[in-house]
């Protein structure tokens, strides 16, 4: 097989307070795929996150960590670190931390900019990437004058702006409206894009991943194609993830799959 | 205080227009403010007639720019700090003694206290003229312009965006307190203030930290010195 674009091998981390979050974390992700990262509060799913991009562990120098990441075979360290975080792009939780700019465009600009960046190169970059989450008529606008939902499409489009080879989202459908989520999840699906998403949404994990992994008190305890990890009901009452009231992910899948099936016709 | 401040979310300062002022370059906005600010400041104690003049230079840029003077009377609320201080001066001043309203006040402190008062006045007129009229970026692109160094705009661009942000949280938390029957007007509810204060204080400091990461996951080489970690 092909070298992952995510390789994580036995990664073990204790935050600097002594606490231990990650405990021997194996996990590869491969070119093309989309994967959903499940688990109850507390995992280490967050904290998994920010291994991927060198901001925790031994790179970082912060905490006491073991085991190896590498991103298409180039592993994380001191030295990787620019490249590596021009390949894995990351999009946090709350949008607020991520927009700091005056602008939606000077917010985009930074990570190109960061990557050296200027001129027409530079602009280019910015407009495909409003334009991709279609933000492009905001560009000039406060980031915090935005909905809730902008604010994420234009945290998404800082990201993708620095062309990543890998798109890693935490609870990317967290405080949206329904339309909101969905308009998110064509978003995502039209990308195109290797895929890590952290989530809590179930249903959103079924409908955008074909695999997913379960991560429980900072290890893997399963991996597999969503619809099968879902439909464990005992793997998942141990590890505390409950489908919503009335959400049967046999039916949706077959139904999606005739809807999708109709839509060929 | 906090409803004045929370309640002005919408940028606190700038007034939008298409004025001679407003379309005016930054950096000569800010150079001139910059002088203004200088001038009146020099002015030595005791000369009255200049402020006069300085007045009607702000009263003639507030009139170019179409401002209302409420808009900028109201925001002179910055400067409730230096009036305490001012109406202090002429008691605690020494020297000759004059009778003002039936009070026995000192003379020099009364003079000082006056121009005390006067120049901050005009100060802050000023500046708030220049943000009114500026919108953030422009103010960052020239100071930029006027060689500011760039680690100085990059913090100046992180308060102003996250003043808001700030503000925001502040809003919140007013809210979930008067929810659950807080009354600030009740001297016993005082210290939840001071605690809340105090969680605004950590929520901003941990939010800074979370900024940093963010831009750091973007390629961010911070520009205070090598060997950044996220702490
Ligand atoms: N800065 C920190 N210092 C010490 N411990 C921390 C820190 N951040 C997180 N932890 C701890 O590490 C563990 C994993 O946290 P993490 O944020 O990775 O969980 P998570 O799976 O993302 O949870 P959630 O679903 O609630 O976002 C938790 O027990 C948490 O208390
Ligand atoms: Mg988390």
């Amino acid at each position: 097989m092909s070298t992952p674009i995510l390789d994580v091998r036995g990664l073990a981390y204790a935050y600097p307070d002594g606490h231990q979050a990650l405990f021997g974390v194996d996990l590869h992700v491969h070119q093309g795929e989309r994967v959903a990262l499940l688990g109850p509060n507390g995992a280490g799913k967050t904290t998994l996150v920010l291994h991927l991009n060198g901001i925790l562990g031994a790179a970082a120098g912060s905490g006491s960590s073991a085991g190896t990441v590498a991103i298409s075979g180039m592993p994380v360290t001191r030295a990787t670190l620019p490249d590596v975080r021009r390949r894995v792009g990351v999009v946090f939780q709350d949008p607020d931390d991520q927009l700091f700019m005056p602008t939606v465009r000077d917010d985009v600009a930074f990570g190109p900019r960061n990557l050296g960046l200027r001129g027409d190169a530079l602009t280019d970059r910015i407009d495909a990437a409003l334009a991709k989450v279609g933000m492009t008529p905001y560009a000039d606008r406060p980031p915090h004058h935005l909905s809730f939902g902008q604010r994420r499409r234009v945290a998404i489009a800082t990201v993708l702006a620095m062309e990543p080879e890998i798109l890693v989202l935490d609870e990317p459908s967290s405080n949206l409206d329904p339309a909101a989520r969905r308009e998110l999840a064509e978003l995502l699906v039209e990308l195109d894009l290797t895929l890590l998403m952290v989530t809590h949404d179930l249903p959103y994990a079924l409908q955008l991943c074909e695999r997913s992994v379960i991560l429980s008190d900072g290890v893997i305890a399963a991996d597999g194609p969503t619809l099968e990890v879902l439909g464990d009901q005992a793997l998942m009452a141990s590890h505390r993830l409950e489908l919503p009231f009335g959400f049967d992910p046999a039916h949706t899948a077959r139904s999606a799959h005739s809807d999708r099936s109709l839509g060929h016709q | 205080m906090w409803s004045e401040l929370v309640g002005a979310n919408h940028s606190l300062l700038h007034y939008s227009g298409h004025s001679p002022l407003h379309r005016a370059p930054s950096h000569w906005k800010i150079v001139a403010t910059v002088a203004f600010v200088i001038a009146v400041v020099a002015t030595p104690t005791g000369i009255f007639w200049p402020y006069a003049g300085y007045l009607a230079v702000l009263a003639a840029a507030t009139f170019i720019a179409r401002i209302p003077p409420a808009y900028l009377a109201r925001r002179l609320v910055v400067e409730v700090p230096v009036v305490v201080f001012a109406a202090w001066l002429p008691f605690i001043s020494t020297g000759e003694r004059v009778t003002l309203l039936g009070l026995s006040v000192s003379r020099e402190g009364l003079l000082a206290a006056g121009a005390l008062l006067a120049k901050a006045t005009l100060g802050v007129l000023a500046a708030l003229l220049l943000a009114a009229t500026t919108d953030i970026r422009d103010l960052l692109a020239g100071l930029t312009r006027l060689r500011l160094p760039g680690p100085l705009v990059e913090i100046m661009g992180f308060m102003a965006r996250y003043v808001e942000v700030i503000l925001g949280d502040l809003a919140r938390m007013r809210i979930s307190l008067v929810a659950r029957g807080f009354n600030p007007r009740s001297p016993r509810h005082w210290p939840v203030v001071a605690q809340s204060l105090g969680a605004l204080f950590v929520r901003s400091y941990e939010r800074g930290e979370r900024v940093h990461v963010a831009m750091l996951s973007r390629g961010y080489a911070s520009s205070f010195g090598p060997g950044s970690s996220p702490r």
